[in-house]
């Protein structure tokens, strides 16, 4: 079946392709997209793909994400492409980017960790140290931070 | 490269040439008036002896004066303020804020919350670069150079932030080898092996002793064992008496961040090979050749 049937294309907006079969509710989760914004928002799970298998797609009617946003969600989806649709064109097109430092979308692990103590002016902050698979390091702590330890920490509400 | 404003949070924001510059300051007897009219603030959220104690005599050597407290009772943190806010009221009363904390990267917090230059006076499992600094100092005396030795560091090396400081700080140089000695579960976790540049291996004391330069020992708690039979199993293997040390070269050096429990036996202090209190009178003159060269 092809995509087309399950979602219908969008007028304006972005579309998040190839994301990794069942990472699509990550994807929103990282990019804050809760529903409530008001925006058309659809989605499709575990759809054929002749580069991935399976894949997942996201649709965002009416909002153009930008690079800095959609970047952060190479941490769940490194091959995902981002398509800018204007009148049902897709007028740009890119591959995700994972940045070299992530902050506060994922929190550090070790619990005697400064940026886990409540109420202090501080946000976890770690460096990219290797991108297959994934690997962060704390900022503060130094302590790693591992691709399924992320996927987890995504996965829960 | 100069020191004045900055912050002092890990071992590794050195370089060789900086720190070689730091043993020349130390070891000149420099005496000066450096601090007057300068404060110190000495923030210590988690009890300490040795560091505070000489990190106010450095001040005081110095003609500073000092402000601070050495727990968290009797400061407005035990009514709840944060540590940020802490550091926020200090920053504006002092001129450097040495900081000792449980939790880590508090230091980093504190740098990026004050305009103050932050020294890290330890905090948490990992950094205590001042420590790191005497150790080497240490080494770089008794021994006329830190390159080509064989070191071999015992005791927890998970938790314990002297021993990772102390292995960073290696990393600065070239030894010949280092050899970690630790029960299984206490050996470092992978953050810190995957740093090391220099070769190591994992080895038992009695292999290796004779073979080593420098015996840089650490305090093995009891508290870190999940088991107590595991702990009364293994201690005996890392603990230094004068029997063991006949097996020793005869310019092994041992040096221990102190304070020692049980893990250095009371006989090797007469033995020339002792060196953990000229290790800890040293902290003062590297504390003041540091305080002289970072305090604005």
């Amino acid at each position: 079946m092809s995509e087309e049937l399950v979602v219908r294309r969008i007028s304006n907006g972005t579309v998040i392709d190839h994301i990794p079969a069942g990472r699509a509710l990550k994807v929103l989760r990282i990019l804050g997209i809760t529903g409530e914004e008001g925006y058309m928002v659809s989605m499709v799970m575990n759809v054929y793909s002749k580069k991935l298998g399976r894949k997942d797609i996201v649709k965002v009617e009416g909002r153009e994400l930008s690079s800095e946003e959609v970047n952060k969600i190479a941490l769940v989806a490194p091959t995902a492409t981002i398509n800018i649709v204007r009148d049902y064109e897709v007028v740009e097109k890119r591959k995700v980017e994972l940045p070299d430092k992530i902050e506060g979308i994922v929190r550090c692990v070790n619990p005697k960790c400064v940026t886990n103590a409540p109420r202090e002016a501080v946000h976890p902050s770690f460096r990219v140290i290797s991108r297959k698979p994934l690997k962060l390091v704390c900022e503060y702590c130094g302590e790693y931070l591992t691709e399924e330890e992320v996927i987890a920490q995504l996965a829960g509400t | 490269m100069s020191f004045r404003g900055k912050d002092v949070l890990s071992i590794l924001d050195f370089t060789r040439n900086d720190l070689e510059r730091l043993f020349r300051i130390a070891s000149s007897k420099f005496e000066g008036d450096e601090l007057e009219g300068k404060v110190v603030a000495l923030a210590f959220f988690e009890p300490s002896t040795r560091t505070r104690l000489s990190f106010e005599t450095a001040t005081l050597r110095l003609g500073g004066g000092y402000i601070g407290f050495d727990a968290v009772q009797g400061t407005s943190i035990a009514k709840g303020e944060t540590f940020s806010d802490t550091i926020r009221m200090l920053d504006a009363y002092a001129d450097v804020i040495v900081v000792r904390h449980s939790l880590e990267g508090a230091a980093k917090l504190a740098a990026e919350l004050a305009e103050a230059p932050v020294i890290n006076a330890g905090d948490g499992s990992k950094r205590h670069p001042t420590q790191a600094m005497i150790d080497l100092y240490t080494v770089w005396r008794e021994k006329k150079g830190i390159d080509n030795l064989v070191y071999g560091v015992l005791g927890d090396l998970r938790y314990g932030r002297a021993s990772g400081s102390f292995l960073r700080a290696l990393n600065l140089y070239s030894p010949k080898k280092v050899y970690l000695i630790a029960p299984e579960s206490l050996r470092p976790k992978e953050e810190l092996l995957d740093t090391l540049k220099m070769p190591w291996e994992f080895a038992d004391l009695e292999e290796v002793l004779p073979e080593l330069d420098v015996l840089y020992v650490t305090r093995i708690q009891k508290e870190r064992f999940p088991d107590p039979a595991e702990y009364e199993r293994v201690k005996g293997s890392y603990r230094i008496d004068a029997a063991l040390l006949k097996n020793a070269k005869e310019d092994m050096i041992i040096l221990h961040p102190l304070p020692r429990v049980d893990e250095i036996a009371l006989d090797v202090d007469s033995t020339p090979h002792a060196r953990y209190f000229k290790q800890a009178a040293y902290g003062v003159p590297i504390r003041m050749a540091l305080l002289r060269e970072v305090v604005p």
